[in-house]
């Protein structure tokens, strides 16, 4: 269940890297713990954050997650389908679900990251 | 025993052996010795029904203020309450509920919250209203906070002729939100003077009508705020006849809902109206009723947008309102179901109607004059040589009005303020004159 | 059964009441209101007749549970009955019909209310000072932490006192009312007992920490057996320790907060005071002070000079006003009245009560359900409904509702996964809470055998389960003009 080429954080976010940038999404686990994802609170693209700042919010009726930075940077992606459809996030994750991409200002601050054996591990095969 | 606890000594043996303790005491053992040494009784006997009913029905008798004919306004009113308002609030299964986390057995409570806020969404011409915050005072201090979220800004302007316990309440908020409330005056006319709006403004508060009764114009002043909330404070029975502040842009319309089928009960409990604009719905604070579908597809009504609140988002909750004002905001959904659109603009002009008639009488009084000559609604501040003098006249024969000190607080010196309601009999008109008149 | 709203019902011209004449005036009137500011187009109100308004509030109420209905062991909420001599002592015409604003000598008996029931809960509290102008728990929290930041403001330590310590077993209320404030929140995590760890509150406290905000017992039931020590600590580091009072069921008549260490305490009234909750209020939170906190006490504080009684506004430290007024006035008649009725001895039994009940409960229940702390609780206690496969708390909870029970409350603590907070109350006699054992015994065999009939509770109840993900995915929350 839990994709080999992505890194993960303890927060449950996947991290695909792609050129300097980073796209971010949460886990499967992450969504079947939140339940049906009612709404997706987006970052502004343009803004920049730092590592560990929170950035987006993913609301199921009674339960908020929070996404957070992977690393310093630039929003240069929000994912807007969600606005209209956040129900993405639980049927498809890794893919249409995603969030937002980053554009990374230290590429080494992602050295940090979880590989999918360790995510894996984590939770437990439930990724 | 008391009549309120059910157990008997046999219970409580039964119950005890079941725990596994030898008596009662052993319950507390986790307690600290030390702290439970320290106790001290209040030296209170337990009392019987009967003494107790007669103990408060005395102190209820002891204050005379019950029987002054109240042309006394200030924020709180004395409208007339309808006999099937107080039926409904005495229904248990309504009283005596809990918030209704569990909807399946709340769709009594969740509908008439959701009749409800269609009433405060029609009477503010807001998209969405919540079940209600604790009173207009706070309401409007939340407003303020949820400005102060929204656009940003510290500075919130506030008017001189905003009720000065309401500003005294969102100075206290204010003060501990970090903001800043800038003073905007009142003209000649008692209206709002707004000359510019300055740098860093999340906000606008608007009275209407405002503390002196005056009718403000609300046209333009959004526009001149731009981002900024343009926030209305209002007195609901006006809004009968006078045209809501949805239609001129407001952020958000609060108000003190007491008019709406809720006695002055000494100041409390009372109602916190809280309404504004979809678009500001998830910076909302306060719960909401939503209309949903059950299994069966079913129409039912859940708690809706819980994630805005405390139980759920705790520091980044709107706000850390819980516990509300539901009981009230039912009093306001039967009051405003019983008058219907037709009774609700008859007590308003029947209020404005009054008002005009007294305040015109007085006026031709020798000495007496409108303190401020802007239109008005149900209540309007006289001048006279005297004042204080009036004030005793008046009390000496049985009528309460708004005394020289608290118009002082609002920066109105000389005068005193009359509120009239439709339960003004023309007796009661002629009473008030006529004390003044032989007074002199 | 009909269905609808209020609006479904009446005819235009419908009427419930009947109102004073304007003799044919209204249009004549109408035009002495500035053309600007004239209502345009009526708001759309029901029109009704005073027999269908009637019935159908009655309907609304037969479609709700309250504390009257029967078994209400909602945690944390201490859901216990109303009396119904405090309800008629709150309709009195001398306390509804009192203006705020009228002068004090015109008040004496309502001020007497006030005074008397102000010196009896800092007499509860074991705590100097009282303010009874907080209209909710929440509002009480708030109060107090304005007050907190008072104190440090006049001591010159507010720019570096910033945060505010909650064990993570807090209500919500906890870390939103010290957010309004601008402090910070930390958590401090539970030990295995259930309580506050010492350790860890020891290496979080410093210079930067203005308190802690603790609930006593905590929100497991457990009393925390250590807080002298934790308040000794927090005291010895320069910090205020606030108490949510959100469970003084469990000591009432037996131990102060004062006693303990507490610089602020909120009474919620509508819960330890048995004054009703209306489906979500009105409520009052009164908010009682250690000594250094009492000049800074909200305006105006009732005194009481020989036989009179006076307002004092005149406190030049204090934070302000948190109410237009008085508080919840006709909230407090009936916890007076409360007071009054039950006396020391009456308090006393209130908590033993409501303990014994809440361990009884306990007992019998942990054969079957699952205790992650099982030790002697307070007046409430917490299961947790894991271990039953594709069952979930939440099926557990609206199965109840098909026994004839309110659900307790649910997923509440956070720190309990799947849980189930239950308090019984000291008003529920001993037959009641044998049915309510009994009950949750039997779905717990629904659960082995049938998780189908629970997946799909409530089956007898007005509404089946509601979809909440539609009501936030198409959000309806008023009704559509017509």
């Amino acid at each position: 269940m839990i994709p080999q080429e992505l890194k993960y954080t303890k927060d449950h976010e996947w991290v695909k890297q792609e050129d300097g940038r980073v796209r971010v999404g949460i886990t499967h686990h992450a969504q079947q713990e939140l339940g049906d994802i009612v709404f997706v609170e987006l970052p502004a693209v343009g803004r920049k954050v730092e590592k560990g700042e929170l950035v987006a919010t993913v609301e199921s009726v009674k339960a908020v997650g929070e996404v957070y930075a992977p690393a310093a940077g630039e929003v240069v992606e929000a994912n807007s389908a969600l606005e209209s459809s956040p129900e993405l996030v639980n049927k498809d994750p890794y893919g249409e679900g995603w969030i937002f991409v980053l554009k990374v200002a230290d590429p080494a601050e992602l050295g940090e990251l979880l590989d999918a054996a360790g995510y894996e591990s984590l939770v437990g095969g439930q990724g | 025993m008391k009549e309120y606890i059910p157990h008997t000594p046999e219970d409580i043996r039964a119950m005890l052996a079941e725990v596994g303790l030898q008596d009662v005491e052993a319950l507390f053992s986790d307690i600290p010795r030390e702290v439970r040494g320290r106790f001290r009784p209040l030296g209170l006997p337990p009392r019987d029904e009967d003494w107790v009913r007669r103990h408060l029905s005395g102190l209820a008798v002891a204050s005379s203020g019950k029987g002054l004919i109240p042309f006394l306004g200030g924020g709180i009113y004395d409208h007339f309450i309808p006999a099937v308002v107080e039926y409904v609030l005495s229904l248990p299964e309504l009283y005596t509920a809990y918030t209704p986390y569990q909807a399946e057995v709340s769709q009594g409570t969740l509908t008439w919250m959701f009749e409800y806020q269609t009433m405060v969404c029609e009477l503010t011409g807001m998209e969405v209203a919540n079940a209600s915050m604790y009173d207009g005072a706070t309401a409007l201090a939340e407003a303020v906070l949820m400005a102060h979220r929204t656009p940003g800004g510290r500075r919130v302007l506030v008017p001189r002729s905003l009720n000065p316990r309401h500003r005294e309440v969102l100075a206290t908020y204010a003060w501990g939100a970090g903001l800043e409330l800038v003073e905007v005056p009142y003209g000649e006319d008692g209206r709002l003077r707004l000359s510019q709006v300055p740098e860093g403004v999340c906000a606008l508060v608007v009275q209407q009508p405002n503390f002196f009764g005056m009718i403000e114009d609300l046209s333009g002043l959004k526009d001149r705020l731009g981002e900024a909330f343009l926030i209305v404070s209002v007195n609901p029975i006006s809004l009968g006849v006078l045209e809501p502040p949805g239609s001129f842009g407001a952020d958000v319309v609060v108000g003190e809902g007491q008019v709406l089928g809720l006695p002055p009960s000494f100041g409390g409990p009372l109602l916190g109206i809280f309404a504004t604009r979809e678009e500001h719905l998830r910076r909302m604070p306060g719960r909401i009723s939503g209309q949903t579908v059950d299994a069966e597809g079913k129409v039912g009504y859940v708690m809706a947008f819980q994630t805005r609140e405390q139980h759920i988002r705790r520091e980044r909750a709107t706000s850390n309102i819980c516990t509300n004002s539901a009981l009230c905001a039912l009093a306001a959904t039967v009051y405003l179901s019983a008058l219907g659109p037709e009774g609700l603009r008859r007590v308003a002009l029947l209020s404005f109607e009054r008002a005009h008639r007294l305040a015109e009488e007085l006026s031709a009084l020798p000495g007496f004059e409108p303190a401020l000559p802007g239109p008005f609604f149900n209540e309007f501040p006289i001048r006279c040589p005297d004042p204080e003098g009036a004030v005793s006249r008046l009390r000496e024969a049985g009528i309460a009005v708004l005394p020289p000190e608290e118009l002082e607080k609002a920066g109105l010196t000389g005068a005193f303020q009359v509120a009239v309601t439709e339960r003004r009999t023309p007796e009661e008109l002629s009473l008030f004159v006529s004390v003044l008149r032989e007074g002199r | 059964m009909p269905t609808g709203t209020i609006y479904d019902l009446g005819a235009p011209g419908r009427r419930g009441v009947s109102l004073p004449s304007l003799a044919g005036r209204e249009e004549e009137l109408l035009a002495l209101i500035p053309e600007g500011a004239r209502r345009r187009e009526p708001p759309w109100l029901p029109e009704v007749s005073q027999p269908e308004l009637v019935r159908h509030f009655l309907r609304l109420a037969r479609l709700n549970y309250g504390v009257d209905s029967g078994f209400y062991p909602l945690g944390s909420c201490t859901m216990k009955y109303n009396p119904k001599l405090n309800e008629q002592l709150a309709r009195l015409a001398g306390f509804t019909g009192l203006h705020p604003l009228l002068p004090e000598e015109e008040v004496q008996g309502a001020l007497a209310v006030l005074w008397e029931l102000s010196q009896y809960l800092r007499g509860i509290a074991g705590m100097p000072g009282i303010t009874l102008q907080p209209a909710a728990g929440a509002h009480g929290e708030l109060t107090g932490m304005l007050l907190f930041k008072r104190y440090f403001q006049e001591r010159g330590e507010l720019e570096r006192r910033v945060k505010i310590l909650l064990p993570d077993s807090a209500h919500g209320t906890n870390p939103a009312s010290a957010a309004m404030v601008g402090f910070r929140v930390v958590s401090i995590p539970s030990n295995e007992r259930g309580t506050v760890d010492v350790a860890a509150l020891e290496a979080a406290l410093g210079e930067d920490v203005a308190g802690i905000m603790l609930t006593v017992p905590n929100t497991l039931g457990i009393f925390e057996e250590e807080i002298l020590k934790i308040t000794e600590l927090v005291h010895g580091a320069g910090g205020l320790c606030y108490f949510d009072g959100a469970n003084l069921n469990a000591y009432l008549g037996r131990a102060r907060p004062g006693d303990m260490g507490a610089d602020v305490f909120h009474f919620n009234l509508h819960k330890t005071f048995s004054t009703p909750h209306g489906g979500g209020g009105p409520g009052a939170g009164p908010v009682a002070v250690s000594e250094p906190l009492v000049p800074y006490l909200p305006v105006p504080q009732v005194v009481k000079e020989g036989e009179r009684f006076r307002l004092d506004y005149d406190r030049p430290k204090s934070i302000g006003r948190m109410h237009p007024y008085f508080g919840n006035f006709l909230v407090l008649v009936r916890a007076l009245a409360y007071i009054l009725t039950l006396g020391d001895e009456g308090l006393r039994e209130v908590s033993a009560g409501a303990v014994l009940a809440a361990n009884y409960l306990k007992e019998k229940l942990k054969n079957t359900y699952k205790l992650p702390y099982d030790r002697l609780c307070k007046h409430e206690f917490v299961l947790s409904g894991e271990g039953w496969g594709e069952v979930r708390t939440l099926d557990i909870a609206k199965r109840l509702i098909d026994y004839g029970f309110h659900p307790p409350t649910i997923y509440f603590p956070l720190i309990v996964k799947q849980a189930l907070m239950i308090e019984p109350t000291e008003t529920e006699p001993k037959q009641v809470l044998d049915a309510f054992c009994r009950a949750l015994e039997e779905i717990a065999r629904e659960a082995k055998e049938s998780p189908q009939l629970l997946r799909e509770a409530p089956h007898t109840a007005p509404v089946r389960r509601l979809d909440e993900a539609r009501a936030a995915r198409e959000p309806r929350l008023r009704l559509p003009r017509p």
